[in-house]
């Protein structure tokens, strides 16, 4: 029993970071139908970021409200200089636009922090919560909490507010939003700044289980891409439950049967579900009209 | 006719320095000090950098200036073999020290080995090495070292049962399976074998599962880069009182300070000497090695000391050492010297060399060392 409550326990925690970085990936792709590669790299810059400040004398709260801050500015300066200027381009070519951007981020991270592994200190002490004989540490909580906070956020910001609807008249159709007045660059802009920010706050949160260097962005992007799409791209209900789902299986695999399936025995149940349902779980049906 | 005099003098000069800069001793590099395996490549690049600053300072070998040829190969063994081919046939080095990783100096050994040019190389697998390739000498121990030198360690503990749980990463893999290889060797049975993903954020169930495994005594963590770091915050985390061993490949101040002080309380791992230079006896030969060679390094660069960088800094020893025997920078003759290497001491171990034996180190080249308070311990 309490075997199963520390696999349950391991699975969420991992799939608290995936669900995270999965919530980042539905702004933008909401406003654009672009899957931005470079959302991993986001997530590394808030852990980066937060570890440098820290270690230079910056209170740990400041720390990372400044690399949130620092982050979503790059996530606005990467829109503005590399996905504005290639405007009418078909949606592949700024799909690879956001790869070459996550490479220039890997790389200027090398140049301007370094090479090593970092941490900084976990926001409520190491000390593991104990529940029936099982273990979690409080960090966990944190990143858990930031989860669902962040997936509440968009869920208002898309199904309540103005501006949410806004982007989502964006994607359907950049032309006719235009012209009920909906200023899309802003929106565009306002996106890649709220993606970059949620990306930098799954690093700001997840750093000290995960630990951050100049090269996890990739792996992060990959799991996050991953629940993404097994919840449905796009919704940020399909994001939290994907994320969730995917850590959930890898916790159980390794724990059951064998720590080698695990990441093999994800993608079996992604590929199963988007064999059955394209658009995975809860995606939204397209509804092109020709 | 003093202009004249003048022009003769400095075109006289510069030939002169031209005849001088040709005399030079060329020696090549091809490391990684950019890509996936920066943190290795990095502080090997600036070792090298910074010993031939030293060994021209002092005058160069047998008074001839060095001259460093160095590349960055990105961690791509496409690259390094490009790059090798450039030092061996451009720069007509008279011998290579790099290869950061198993990959890139497996590239380069085939070009050294094809234009009979010595290569020293830094990377950790025993194909290197094995078999004997005459033109081919590595610095670093090998990962069935590292198993040997734990194993006795456990077999002295008495456990006869332990637990593994490797990277999924080429270190890890290569390491579990020689660790699993030697392990009959000492009497002892792996009743667990468990992996991760290096990039794995959790290990709890993995560790669980290992922690149940029946009449387990003892367990190891064959990993590299932020996974063992992981790996041992997850042990103290489900609060596992089993003895815990680290691999070689995180013998670094900065395992300590990302697993937390506490949680790398204990944990038993194989390190060399350049880790506790302070520890070490008055008259251990290795001593003032590493001592001055975390001196300069720290002084240089402002970094930490690593192993990775004593590897480079032993390469650049075995091979200025092997031209200043020889008395002649031909590559042939560096070859041959390099080979009767006897008895050097350097930051991972003394390096004795045979025909047999181009690695040159034994298991006494590893101090079992265990972490106590946040710092290194030797077990004696």
């Amino acid at each position: 029993m309490s075997e199963l409550l520390q696999f349950l326990f391991s699975g969420v925690t991992v799939g608290a970071v995936y669900a995270l970085v999965a919530l980042g990936f539905t702004i933008i792709y909401n406003a654009s139908d672009v899957v931005n590669f470079a959302q991993g790299e986001f997530v590394m810059l808030g852990g980066m970021i937060t570890w440098f400040a820290h270690a230079a004398g910056l209170p740990l709260p400041l720390a990372a409200l400044s690399a949130i801050v620092v982050t979503a500015a790059l996530g606005v300066a990467m829109n503005k200089l590399m996905i504005e200027p290639a405007r009418g381009a078909p949606v592949v070519s700024l799909i690879i636009i956001t790869i070459g951007a996550s490479i220039f981020i890997q790389g200027g991270t090398q140049l301007i922090f370094d090479k090593q592994i970092h941490s900084f200190p976990a926001f409520s002490g190491d000390a593991p919560i104990r529940v029936g004989g099982a273990t979690i540490l409080p960090q966990s909580l944190w990143v858990i909490g930031g989860a669902l906070v962040v997936f509440l956020g968009l869920w208002v910001f898309f199904t309540r507010t103005l501006l949410g609807r806004a982007v989502l008249a964006t994607s359907n159709n950049r032309l006719a939003a235009q012209l009920v007045g909906i200023n899309t660059n802003f929106v565009m802009t306002l996106s890649f700044a709220l993606s970059a920010g949620i990306g930098a706050l799954a690093g700001v949160l997840a750093t000290p289980i995960t630990l951050v260097a100049y090269n996890v962005g990739i792996g992060f992007a990959l799991k996050g891409f991953a629940g993404a799409m097994l919840g449905g791209m796009g919704n940020p209900k399909g994001a939290l439950v994907g994320g969730f789902a995917i850590g959930l299986i890898e916790a159980m695999t390794a724990g059951y049967l064998s720590s080698q399936y695990k990441d093999a025995a994800a993608f079996i149940v992604i590929l199963a579900v988007l064999f059955f349902l394209p658009h995975g779980l809860f995606g939204r049906k397209s509804t092109d009209r020709v | 006719m003093k202009k004249t005099l003048t022009t003769t003098a400095l075109g006289l000069l510069a030939a002169l320095g031209a005849t001088a800069a040709m005399a030079d001793i060329k020696i090549g590099a091809s490391v990684s000090a950019t890509g996936p395996a920066a943190f290795l490549g990095d502080p090997e690049a600036k070792t090298l950098e910074m010993l031939v600053e030293e060994t021209n300072a002092a005058g160069g070998i047998n008074g001839e200036k060095v001259v460093l040829v160095l590349y960055d190969d990105g961690g791509d063994p496409n690259k390094a073999r490009t790059f090798a081919t450039r030092l061996v046939e451009d720069d007509e080095v008279v011998a290579i020290v790099g290869g950061t990783t198993t990959g890139t100096s497996m590239s380069i050994l085939s070009v050294t080995e094809d234009a009979e040019v010595p290569f020293v190389s830094l990377a950790g697998a025993i194909d290197i090495i094995q078999p004997v390739k005459p033109f081919t000498f590595k610095t670093p121990h090998t990962d069935r070292m590292a198993c040997q030198k734990i194993f006795e360690d456990m077999q002295k503990r008495g456990f006869t049962k332990v637990g593994l749980i490797s990277g999924t990463d080429g270190f890890g893999a290569s390491m579990q399976a020689q660790c699993k290889d030697v392990v009959s060797d000492y009497g002892i049975e792996i009743v667990a074998d468990e992996t991760y993903d290096p990039k794995d954020s959790d290990m709890t169930a993995q560790l669980t599962k290992i922690r149940n495994a029946e009449g387990i005594q003892a367990v190891l963590n064959p990993g590299f880069g932020q996974g063992p770091s992981i790996v041992t915050r997850n042990y103290k985390q489900l609060g596992i009182e089993l003895p815990f061993y680290q691999s070689h490949g995180v013998a670094s101040a900065g395992f300590i300070e990302l697993a937390g002080v506490e949680a790398a309380e204990g944990v038993r791992l194989p390190g060399n000497a350049l880790l506790i230079p302070e520890l070490l006896a008055d008259g251990d030969v290795q001593k003032p090695i590493v001592t001055a060679y975390k001196a300069a390094y720290e002084a240089k660069t402002g970094q930490p000391v690593g192993t990775f960088g004593g590897y480079a800094h032993d390469g650049w020893h075995l091979v200025t050492d092997a031209i200043k025997r020889a008395g002649s920078a031909e590559p042939q003759a560096i070859r041959d010297a390099l080979e009767a290497t006897s008895g050097l001491a350097g930051t991972t171990g003394i390096y004795s060399m045979s025909a047999e034996d181009h690695l040159g180190l034994d298991l006494s080249a590893f101090r079992m060392l265990e972490i106590r308070d946040g710092k290194w311990a030797l077990v004696e």
